[in-house]
């Protein structure tokens, strides 16, 4: 049937890729921005030092750049490597977004992204702005096209199943497009990766700050990235894309496993700020919570309840129990396409058709399932409520932070103090690494909390997987974490490197004639 | 709005025309890339030969990243069965892209010769590996893979990673790698100064007499093994069933369309005229007419074997019957026609900034430019 450790390790893999691949997205997504804005003021001003600005933070905007497109191409082809039952069976919605991000975004990027590095000398300002501009909307775009894919997967409309290929087919491109999941998504995301670019700035500004080094660019880039910083981190926070979590019942077990919430509250339900959610007694120990915040932030409503874990279990086993009849019903289409009776049986039940796959993981043949294997199959919708729980309110916490952050440094920048506080220079570098760590959890959030299911009701990821070998998925996992490992080592190395040597190493800034040699 | 096999026949074109896209947009970069350290001896020579491509790679490099996702949107079977079918191939081919975009950026980032070497022999490996791989794909297309469907419409393959190293597709490997090499070495010899704009030449014009001689060697290997052809079940208009058809083996059946409509000859025709042309130019010192013609050979060598395995796109060995075909591996008609649209509107706009692109950098890269340069 289905080999267990394949899935485990096809997953572990996608997972651990994802993730990787997500350390140089958001960077792309926010440094391509402030490129913009630090090119269009040398456009506007004609002042050189803006023109230095963005030629060295272009130089770190490349070596990041570099491991974004490779690490992505991984993710294209996974999905038919690992994932060959999902590829056919939801390929023929889920695959138009990822050639549209080709056909669309990725190539307006790629294309433009050369000449951004190779056109100083051959356009004009103007044209040359231009350029990154380019690069930056084919960046923002490509998000866009890949969160329109992603969003399907957790809230999946405009598709119907199809008997006679056996596969969901689409129904309305529309509303696939206008997906509320959709947009939600990509306002959090794509801000999310303007405050890494943001913080990135940010930190390494603060360093050279600190050492007295490069002092004219850092303190303009740290007026840069404060102010655009401060507007996207807010919009991070209040436009968390909590927001689209109402939309899906799967959507709303994960709001549900977010917030540890066992039973329906009456409305409007509170928020639990702290607490030790325990799976086995579906209770949350020492729970601190604030009234009425939930019921605000998830049904932007006071009447209407959050519904808590045991009620959406309840529902999922109703569901599955339908879901026997749409199963059953397929089987004998199988047989003879033109059965009335099956037809019918099928259309009254095939909105719960997923939920009967759930069984397979329990039972050979879901019409034969036991009470007991359903009730087995039902409280498998629940996700690690822990695990969510917690990676939520870390990165909630990062997100209330970074605004406190870029409020004080845009406070320092517009008073011209950043020299007199240099504790705050020292909390600005050392926040370095902590947008990451908030993006990261951000998609273990997401994606972790989405099983399990690969696409919400309509189909598993245990039985997404493709059926290859576990030996080959154990070298190709294997593999990936040697090379990417290395992969990572010398980004880091080269992107230090290259921080140390500053503007002033490279001549950059102050503008010497002859720069030295080794960065061509 | 036209019928399901209308569309389904458009997108089979339009497939062929991403490949072909590939492999003349980022083949010259992939042939550029396996032979530089060939062309160039010192390092001011091989950074003027990385310099040809390295501003434009990356959107040719788009052209793969499309393809596949237009076989995923368009063909969603294909994509599933040969991405797990060629489960290992493929991380092969991906750890080879994977070295291409850090090798060009990093390996100038440093002075000291052995980063150079090392990130030289990665970029080898990112040009040489994807160009062979790609062949030795295609040669198996011909012998078909060991595959079937299982009761839920799953791929399930029964051959390993060196079942796909049969010598018919290891020629394949070597006519596309042949092919690339002279196609790269045809753009360098354009886009280069002296003394490489030479060498690039003459490696151009042995890689132009190996393609040829492969290409006729496959061709007359390909009369002698069996071809799969559709019996009866195939339904075009009907939805993507890929278990209901009968599929016969004949000797030689990859070439029944050249017996039946001798247009067709053209093709391959064309890839041995491109060969000889580029050859041709090359001795001649007209690198410009040289990447033309490779561009010609490249584009027949490509139509040459999609006409033969039309109407197949991956034929089973192990289970005739259940081999994908343009008929039965398709997405539903509404798709077809959305994604066409979307074709149709916006390859124009990317051919259209591409042009503009490489007009900005029209020009040689002589070994004074790069003397000159100003770094980044």
């Amino acid at each position: 049937m289905i080999d267990g450790a394949v899935i485990t390790l096809s997953r572990t893999q996608f997972a651990l890729t994802a993730l990787y691949h997500f350390l140089f997205v958001p960077l792309t997504l926010g440094l391509s921005m402030i490129l913009v804005i630090m090119e269009s003021v040398y456009v506007m001003t004609g002042r050189e030092i803006w023109k230095s600005m963005t030629r060295f933070w272009g130089v770190l905007f490349g070596i990041n750049f570099a491991m974004g497109v490779a690490t992505g191409i991984t993710m294209e082809f996974q999905f038919g490597t690992n994932w060959a039952y999902y590829s056919h069976y939801v390929g023929d919605i889920f695959g138009a977004p990822l050639a549209l991000e080709g056909l669309m975004a990725f190539f307006l990027e790629a294309t433009f992204v050369g000449l951004f590095f190779f056109g100083w000398e051959r356009l004009s300002k103007v044209a040359h702005l231009a350029v990154t501009a380019m690069v930056a909307l084919g960046s923002s775009l490509s998000a866009l096209w890949i969160l329109i894919a992603n969003a399907w997967m957790q809230y999946p409309v405009g598709a119907q199943f199809n008997p006679q290929t056996m596969r969901m087919e689409l129904v309305s491109f529309t509303q696939v497009l206008l997906n509320p999941v959709a947009q939600a998504k990509f306002v959090h995301t794509v801000a999310a990766g303007y405050v890494v670019g943001s913080v990135f700035v940010l930190a390494v500004s603060a360093w050279y700050l600190l050492r007295g080094r490069n002092v004219d660019i850092a303190r303009r880039s740290m007026a840069v990235a404060a102010s655009f910083g401060l507007a996207c981190a807010l919009s991070v926070v209040v436009l968390g894309d909590e927001s689209g979590y109402v939309a899906g019942e799967n959507q709303r077990m994960k709001i549900a496993a977010i917030e540890a919430e066992w039973h329906t509250e009456p409305p409007p339900a509170s928020f639990t700020v702290f607490g030790f959610p325990d799976v086995q007694t579906h209770r949350t120990h020492a729970a601190i919570r604030v009234p009425w915040l939930l019921g605000l932030i998830a049904t932007r409503s006071i009447d209407q309840p959050v519904p808590g874990i045991v009620e959406l279990v309840a529902r999922a086993r109703e569901r599955i129990v339908s879901g026997i009849e749409a199963y059953a019903a397929l089987r004998t289409l199988q047989q003879d396409p033109d059965d009335g009776n099956a037809r019918a049986r099928f259309a009254a039940h095939e909105a719960d058709l997923g939920h009967a796959l759930l069984l397979l993981r329990f039972v050979e043949d879901p019409t034969q399932a036991t009470p007991r294997q359903i009730e087995q199959a039902a409280w498998s919708t629940v996700p690690n409520v822990p695990v969510l729980f917690w990676c939520f309110r870390v990165m909630v916490g990062l997100g209330v932070f970074f605004i406190l952050l870029f409020a004080t440094a845009f406070y320092l920048a517009s008073r011209h103090r950043f020299f007199e506080n240099r504790w705050f220079l020292r909390i600005a570098f050392l926040s370095l690494p902590l947008p990451w760590i908030a993006a990261e959890l951000g998609w273990i959030v997401a994606e972790y909390g989405r099983q399990p299911w690969a696409i919400d009701g309509v189909l598993p990821t245990f039985l997404a997987a493709s059926p290859v070998p576990a030996s080959s998925v154990w070298l190709s996992l294997a593999g990936f974490v040697v090379f990417y490992s290395a992969l990572a080592a010398v980004d880091v190395y080269l992107l230090v490197r290259t921080i140390r040597r500053g503007p002033d190493g490279f001549g950059f800034w102050p503008i010497t004639s002859a720069p030295a040699g080794a960065a061509h | 709005m036209p019928d399901y096999e209308t569309l389904r026949l458009i997108w089979w074109l339009l497939l062929g025309t991403l490949l072909i896209g590939f492999a003349i947009m980022d083949g010259f970069d992939l042939g550029v890339g396996a032979t530089f350290r060939f062309l160039g001896r010192t390092d001011e020579e091989r950074r003027a030969l990385l310099e040809s491509v390295e501003p434009v790679w990356e959107g040719n490099q788009v052209w793969l990243i499309l393809g596949g996702g237009a076989v995923f949107a368009a063909w969603p079977l294909l994509y599933a069965a040969s991405f797990s079918g060629l489960y290992l191939a493929m991380f092969a081919l991906l750890a080879a892209l994977i070295l291409r975009p850090v090798g060009f950026t990093w390996r100038n980032q440093l002075a000291d010769p052995r980063w150079r070497s090392v990130w030289d022999v990665a970029l080898m490996l990112g040009g040489a590996v994807p160009a062979l791989l790609c062949g030795v794909a295609f040669g198996n297309l011909f012998l078909g893979l060991p595959f079937h469907f299982d009761e839920l419409r799953r791929p399930v393959f029964t051959g390993g990673f060196f079942g796909l190293l049969h010598p018919f597709a290891l020629l394949a490997g070597v006519v596309s790698l042949a092919m690339l090499v002279m196609h790269g070495t045809a753009y360098a010899s354009l886009k280069v100064g002296e003394p490489m704009s030479q060498r690039a030449a003459a490696l151009g014009r042995w890689a132009a007499v190996v393609f040829a001689i492969a290409f006729v060697a496959a061709g007359a290997w390909v009369a002698g093994i069996p071809g799969h052809h559709i019996v009866s079940g195939a339904d075009p208009l009907g939805p993507s069933n890929p278990l209901h058809k009968h599929v016969g083996l004949v000797p030689g059946g990859w070439l029944l369309h050249y017996h039946v409509h001798p247009l067709l000859w053209l093709a391959p025709l064309g890839a041995l005229a491109g060969a000889a042309l580029c050859f041709v130019a090359l001795r001649a010192r007209r690198p410009g007419s040289a990447f033309l013609a490779s561009c010609l050979a490249v584009a027949a060598t490509i139509l040459t074997a999609g006409v033969a395995l039309f109407p197949f796109f991956l034929p089973s060995s192990t289970q005739p019957d259940h081999g994908l075909t343009v008929w039965d591996a398709s997405s539903s008609a509404r798709v077809l026609l959305i994604m066409l649209v979307a074709v149709v509107i916006l390859l124009p706009v990317v051919l259209a900034y591409t042009a503009w692109v490489f007009s900005v950098l029209r020009g040689k890269i002589t070994l004074e430019s790069i003397r000159r340069h100003a770094g980044y």
